[in-house]
């Protein structure tokens, strides 16, 4: 391990991001040095502030747009873009310049990530930048605030934790790596945000966490950041007669986040403006008034004897009194399109609205097509019916014929659930769920469920790392699939019919590899060949080589394609090698396919993600 | 006088002589009371007040003119800035409100209260100076600050004092006013806005 002084943690969110650092020489046990970096951020043309927060939004102005010295930074007299605070203000205004969102793009198969793609619907003038290029100045923007603060101790030289979904296909947390490496972060690891969330509890407690779980217990995370729903279940085992944690399973990623919940409000209360009167409002406006939605909201959810809280839309113009637009939000809104909408009562039978999977290309974001978290949480759980099967030294609890795998606790994490009012209704449902299959109701684990438990939780993690502290246990949270289509006569009509090859088994933990496949795969020399990807959240127990001619619905997703290429060197052109596949995690904890030919010890990385001017 | 009776010693009369010639050379009363001793009448009782006044004045008027600092324009301007930027006061303010209805006067101060709250909260740490409640019965002790604690009505006199406290003052214990690049020009309050279609 490095000689770094510190452990750094960087939630690299949707909508925010922050950084926690622990100082590793002066933290022994359970007593740990943690702070938060104040991040310098242009917050206004011109005039820098240090926040916490640095919100996720990148701002491409044009040539002659803002004044000398708009931008500048305590470390750069120029940047060419504006990151932070800044930048989310002037994209309210000029929404065709601003880039957000671009962890969702990162993860989105249905683009190519790597192609200068946002803002998506930015005129030919503005200078595109890529989902991939987006993360690189996040992570430099962190670098550089880091480094100004830490002259004699340069990011570059700390253990580094950056967080990413636990949902994050292999291709995401791939060029997640990337863009640190890019930003020249080289002693790196990821960390499934849910996972950093337990750890932030686990800190928290101060050492008494092995008093509030005992062997048996299933710790459910449910996640709601700003953009996204993330879920993970843990499973507390025994080894050696101490407790050990094993997230043993990952929800979808599910384009569902509480700027959602925000924005269903504020266009509740546009419509019943509009309504009212001839007045209109436009996209500044509306973003105006999500603003105060999302205070009118905490008030509402916060003090049960608020009935209804006044809003206010502010004119554009210098004209405030008269120029404004009054409305308000009432508890019945707030109960009715929060609650009932995103988070409604459903039996444990319910499921979200399948996505119907359209073509690959897609424009836009794939949000969410189901806003029903609990129905998101149901179909989880019942997926992970055997999820913990296989944990060694797990003693279940689960009554016989169950229909979903039973939570004994739960972890809230994330702003949604700052109010309490919406975590009292999902640990309501899933009592109620439970009661209904014969289980015991699910406890609260009480802890920080602030903004910034994430990037805390990862720095304790790179602490807990260098062996001071319980670490869970994980891998890989899929099994993974190369699709063949079977040689056969072409029918027409009929699509030829596809065999999943099983290349990674389910587990693989980091640093280590499985057997290569014993199938040979034909590939061509100098030229890219694609595979069919697929993954499975449910099938842990198809070994490496299992091969699946048919199998359920909804037990195997598509991932996007993967592609591998052969040098020509020393061969030629056009020649069929036959190669198996062998994958492994790295220690950063991305997830690596390799070619192996028969003969030699060469072996070829297969990219997870299609680069752009290979795709033929 | 009269409890300098004993005659002096021939050096302290060097002394005095040297004294009394120049003090009869610049002070015209010391003179007036040499006079009268050579014409042999006694000299006069000190005027009690004025005399000790009048050293006292003329020291004041040799004392520099106290200092009287001056802010800069810049953190004023820069917090106008902020409260326009979060609160818009300076549209505001600027606003005629004679024709306006309460309700709509009220509408526009909700912005402007969250807004310049925000920006007070972000960028100052205001605290309370007296931790009682306003109406409670107080005892201002001895030694007070008078700069954190203003006596009024029936101001009369020593410390301790007991009144009833009529506001609880404010104090601010933290500024964090943004930092502002060499270029950007805080007299700028709020820049015109065109929108282009």
């Amino acid at each position: 391990m490095s000689e770094a002084t510190y452990s750094v943690g960087i939630d690299l969110g949707t909508t925010h991001c922050a950084l926690s650092y622990v100082d590793l020489d002066l933290s022994e046990g359970e007593a740990v040095a943690q702070h938060v970096l104040s991040l310098p951020q242009v917050v206004a043309p011109g005039t820098i502030e240090e926040r916490s927060l640095l919100p996720s939004f990148l701002y491409l102005p044009g040539a002659s747009e803002l004044g000398e010295g708009a931008l500048t930074l305590p470390w750069d007299e120029a940047p060419a873009f504006g990151v932070g605070e800044v930048a989310r203000t002037l994209g309210a205004k000029t929404p065709i310049r601003v880039v957000s969102s671009a962890k969702s793009w990162l993860c989105h198969g249905g683009v190519d990530r790597l192609a200068p793609i946002l803002p998506p619907h930015a005129p030919e003038e503005v200078t595109k930048v890529s989902p991939l290029q987006a993360s690189i100045l996040y992570l430099e923007h962190l670098r550089d605030a880091w480094n100004a603060g830490h002259p004699d101790a340069p990011l570059d030289e700390q253990d580094v934790v950056i967080t990413v979904p636990a949902s994050f296909d292999p291709a995401a947390r791939e060029l997640t790596a990337e863009a640190a490496r890019e930003a020249g972060l080289d002693n790196m690891v990821l960390l499934e945000e849910p996972q950093a969330a337990l750890y932030s509890w686990i800190q928290g407690t101060e050492g008494t966490w092995r008093d509030q779980v005992s062997v048996g217990d299933v710790i459910l995370v449910v996640d709601v950041g700003g953009g996204t729903t993330d879920l993970s279940l843990m499973a507390v085992a025994e080894r050696e007669g101490s407790l050990e944690l094993h997230r043993v399973a990952v929800g979808e990623h599910i384009l569902l986040g509480g700027d959602n919940m925000d924005l269903a409000l504020a266009v509740a209360v546009r419509n019943k403006i509009e309504a009212e009167g001839d007045k209109s409002l436009d996209a500044w406006q509306l973003g105006a008034l999500t603003h105060a939605c999302r205070g009118a909201k905490e008030t509402l959810l916060g003090d049960e004897s608020v009935e209804a809280v006044p809003i206010v839309v502010p004119s554009r113009g210098r004209k405030l009194v008269g120029g404004s637009i009054r409305s308000e939000l009432t508890r019945a809104e707030v109960e009715s399109l929060l609650v009932e909408g995103f988070f409604p009562e459903v039996g444990s039978d319910a499921r979200p609205k399948a996505r119907t999977r359209g073509a690959l290309t897609q424009l836009g974001l794939p949000y969410a097509q189901d806003a029903g978290v609990t129905r998101h949480l149901a179909a989880f759980l019942a997926r992970q019916l055997h999820a913990t099967e296989d944990v060694e030294g797990f003693e279940p609890r689960l009554p016989e014929g169950a229909t979903f795998l039973h939570p004994t606790a739960i972890l809230f994490n994330g702003g949604v659930f700052q109010s309490g009012l919406l975590e009292k209704r999902v640990s309501a449902q899933i009592d109620a769920w439970l009661e209904a299959d014969g289980g015991e109701p699910a406890r609260i684990l009480e802890g920080a469920r602030l903004d910034l438990a994430v990037a805390r939780g990862a720095a304790y993690y790179g602490y807990v790392r260098r062996g001071r502290g319980v670490r869970i246990r994980g891998g890989t949270a899929q099994a993974y699939y190369v699709g063949v289509e079977a040689a056969m006569p072409a029918v027409p009509g009929m699509e030829p019919p596809l065999t999943a090859i099983c290349v990674a088994p389910f587990g693989i933990e980091e640093g280590t590899r499985a057997d290569p496949a014993p199938q040979e795969l034909g590939l061509v020399v100098g030229e890219p060949v694609s595979f069919r990807f697929f993954g499975s959240s449910v099938r842990r127990d198809d070994a490496v080589g299992t091969v699946l001619e048919r199998w359920r619905d909804g037990e195997l997703e598509e991932l996007p394609e993967i592609q591998a290429t052969l040098p020509a060197e020393g061969k030629t052109p056009g020649d069929v090698v036959p190669v198996r596949l062998q994958a492994g995690v790295t220690e950063v904890g991305v997830l690596e396919l390799e070619a192996i030919p028969r003969k030699g010890d060469e072996r070829w990385k297969v990219e997870l993600e299609v680069r752009a001017g290979e795709q033929e | 006088m009269s409890d300098s009776a004993e005659t002096p010693s021939f050096f302290a009369r060097i002394f005095l002589a040297w004294v009394a010639y120049f003090r009869t050379l610049f002070d015209g009363d010391f003179a007036a009371g040499v006079v009268r001793l050579r014409e042999g009448r006694p000299a006069l009782p000190p005027p009690e007040e004025p005399k000790a006044e009048e050293p006292k004045k003329k020291k004041k008027a040799k004392k520099p003119a106290p200092v009287l600092k001056e802010a800069g324009p810049d953190a004023a301007l820069q917090l106008l800035g902020l409260l326009q930027r979060e609160g818009r006061f300076v549209d505001f303010i600027e606003e005629d409100l004679g024709d306006a209805s309460d309700a709509d006067i009220g509408a526009a101060a909700r912005v402007v209260h969250d807004g310049c709250k925000k920006a007070l909260d972000d960028h100052f740490t205001i605290e309370a100076i007296h931790a009682s409640e306003e109406g409670a019965r107080v005892k201002v002790e001895e030694g007070y600050d008078p700069h954190t604690i203003r006596l009024t009505g029936n101001v009369v006199g020593e410390a301790p004092f007991k009144g009833e406290l009529t506001h609880r003052g404010w104090k601010v214990s933290d500024v964090r006013l943004p930092k502002m690049s060499e270029k950007h020009d805080p007299s700028v309050i709020a820049p015109a806005e065109v929108e282009l279609a």
